[in-house]
């Protein structure tokens, strides 16, 4: 399957978008072909705004991390100013990379190959012996570390872009805008990521977890474990709210997408549960409260009463459920994809509730959480099934495609998604569909 | 508080518990604790510095949800244990590094945990930092934390038995 697409004589298009009837298909060949992988490193992760990380990261100027973006080594950083900027990590020299720690604080930065140096602009300050270069070296910006064609952030989250003729992150998250300002206005103070990430990988094509991380149609059967947990943890039986006229979709544009609905869980900000005792319901009221002056009522109860499980197209989720995390990945092949998610909390949380926000994390999400692994047991489980293709090839996302307002446990936002990756992939024609 | 043992004692232990889990018998493991104890995996690379009050853990238990994982994993719904991985625990270096003031025995070892299924096999490895204390003349488990001398969980993707 190394053929390259334009000598496939397709019979159909992957993504198969029949408004007329309510049905919506894609075929099971984008999940495994290298050469869709190719289209969708050249087309969308060289062209998209891809998630790079939260200004919390780097507290100090001179603060700096190293990070995988997008299948690239970068340098995120700030300089003696305090103004945050990123770099790709190779030496202008040879190629290695010039910072090998995973953060840390510096002025300067120096390839341990042969000790090129540049400060922290990324400009090129090294001491060369006379005689073995020209005397103008380094002097024309061709030694300096190279800085990544777009740098934006939205409400403290930065974004890059490789193309340098990309619209503007502004332009691009379009709606999104409004929900990520409900997730970043839960601190008085701002919000910051709490530190520790978790890095771990799945044996899956990386569209699945788009899907996943917005799917309100599995809960209940992938995560009953976890429901039964949740029952004995907040007591009596919880109402997993996903359907008609209690969790919404809704369509962001340029293939963002949110579910929105109320919460069965305690939130750190603000839904009191009783596990969390008479204090716990005084100091919730006291962070409601405090929410209600500064964004109004109706905003609050937004903020504080519901859920929301969001898709930033491509690869970024913003699911603020019981806690919230921030997770991206990145396609290794066809099959694999690498994952990194944190967890945010607001700057101004007390410990007691920063220490329930990270048991709620834990209780669902990450590697070693209660519905988490089954997630990527479904997957990875979906990946292998995905091998027979050819006599099975297509996959079903019609759930609610009829409905005025479909639901969190209908289909829509995934099919938000599929609708820009054929944009993107397959052109502007929709089959049939239109 | 009882006076130490000897080390067999507390290898036997070790070696007891790594055999309750190697044979998927988690509530005989579950056990092994003291009412009230807690079981605690910081992220890969972090050792016992980590505090899961303010970072990000892969487990935190507390008594409660100790409890409840050890229920959800012997479920046929636990997906990501059913059907169950085969697993070898292998249990060394093992110090007692002597009582607390508060009667608690510090223990550590050093662990190599193999699990396998689906024809792929992925391994863990680490450190096991204990507390323990005597239950009615047992060695009891208070606190257990693993930590995962490795620098991320790209090659093992979960951590969904117990190490």
């Amino acid at each position: 399957m190394t053929v390259s697409l334009s000598k496939l004589d397709l019979p159909h298009r992957f993504v198969d978008d029949d408004r007329g009837n309510g049905l919506f298909r894609v075929h099971r060949q984008a999940f495994v072909d290298p050469t869709i992988l190719e289209k969708e490193k050249e087309l969308i992760f060289n062209r998209c705004w891809l998630y790079l990380g939260h200004s919390s990261e780097l507290k100090q100027p001179n603060d700096f991390l190293t990070r995988n973006v997008g299948g690239r080594e970068l340098i995120f950083n700030r300089n003696r100013t305090g103004d945050y900027q990123v770099l790709h990590n190779v030496c202008p020299h040879r190629g290695a990379q010039v910072v090998r720690e995973a953060s840390g604080n510096a002025m300067a930065f120096q390839c341990f190959y042969h000790g090129w140096a540049f400060n922290n602009n990324g400009r090129f300050a090294t001491r060369m012996q006379p005689g073995n270069y020209p005397e103008n070296f380094g002097k024309k910006g061709c030694q300096d570390l190279v800085a990544v064609a777009k740098l934006a952030n939205y409400r403290d989250f930065w974004f890059v872009n490789f193309d340098a003729g990309a619209i503007s992150l502004d332009d691009y998250l379009a709606d999104a805008k409004a929900f990520i300002d409900v997730v970043a206005d839960h601190g008085s103070q701002g919000m910051e990521i709490i530190d520790q990430s978790q890095k771990y990988s799945i044996k899956a094509n990386w569209k699945l977890l788009v899907e996943n991380s917005v799917d309100g149609y599995h809960a209940h059967t992938t995560h009953s474990t976890y429901i039964e947990y949740l029952a004995d943890a907040i007591g009596g039986s919880p109402v997993l709210p996903t359907g008609d006229g209690v969790v919404y979709a809704y369509d962001l544009q340029n293939g963002h997408a949110v579910i929105q609905g109320p919460a069965p869980w305690g939130r750190p900000v603000a839904q009191w549960i009783p596990a969390w005792g008479e204090q716990g319901k005084k100091d919730i009221d006291v962070i409601y409260n405090e929410l209600k002056q500064r964004v109004g009522a109706a905003r609050a109860e937004q903020i504080a009463l519901r859920n929301r499980n969001m898709n930033i197209f491509p690869n970024l989720v913003i699911n603020d459920i019981m806690a919230i995390t921030v997770r991206t990945f990145f396609p290794v092949s066809p099959s694999e994809m690498d994952v990194e998610a944190w967890a945010l909390g607001a700057k101004d949380e007390g410990a007691i509730f920063r220490k329930r926000r990270l048991d709620n994390f834990l209780e669902f999400l990450g590697p070693g959480g209660f519905a988490t692994p089954d997630d990527v047991e479904a997957l990875e489980s979906v990946q292998k099934g995905y091998s027979n293709y050819q006599a099975a090839p297509w996959n079903d996302i019609s759930k609610g495609m009829l409905k005025d307002a479909p639901a969190g446990d209908d289909e829509e936002q995934m099919r938000c998604f599929w609708r820009e990756w054929s944009r993107r992939i397959e052109g502007e024609t929709m089959g049939g569909a239109q | 508080m009882s006076p130490l043992r000897p080390r067999a004692d507390y290898e036997d232990f070790l070696y007891h518990e790594a055999a309750l889990l190697d044979a998927w018998q988690l509530e005989q493991w579950l056990g092994l604790f003291a009412e009230g104890a807690r079981y605690e995996v910081p992220t890969a690379g972090n050792n016992e510095q980590a505090n899961s009050d303010h970072d990000l853990f892969y487990i935190a238990d507390d008594w409660f949800r100790l409890k409840h994982r050890v229920a959800r994993l012997m479920k046929k719904s636990g997906h990501s244990e059913y059907p169950r991985s085969n697993g070898l625990r292998l249990i060394s270096n093992v110090r007692v590094l002597g009582q607390d003031d508060n009667g608690d025995t510090r223990v550590t070892s050093a662990f190599i945990t193999y699990r396998s299924i689906n024809d792929q096999t992925q391994n863990y490895f680490g450190h096991h930092h204990y507390r323990l204390i005597e239950v009615d003349g047992a060695l009891r488990i208070r606190y257990k934390r693993s930590c995962l001398a490795m620098s991320s969980l790209r090659a093992q993707g979960r951590i969904s038995i117990i190490v």
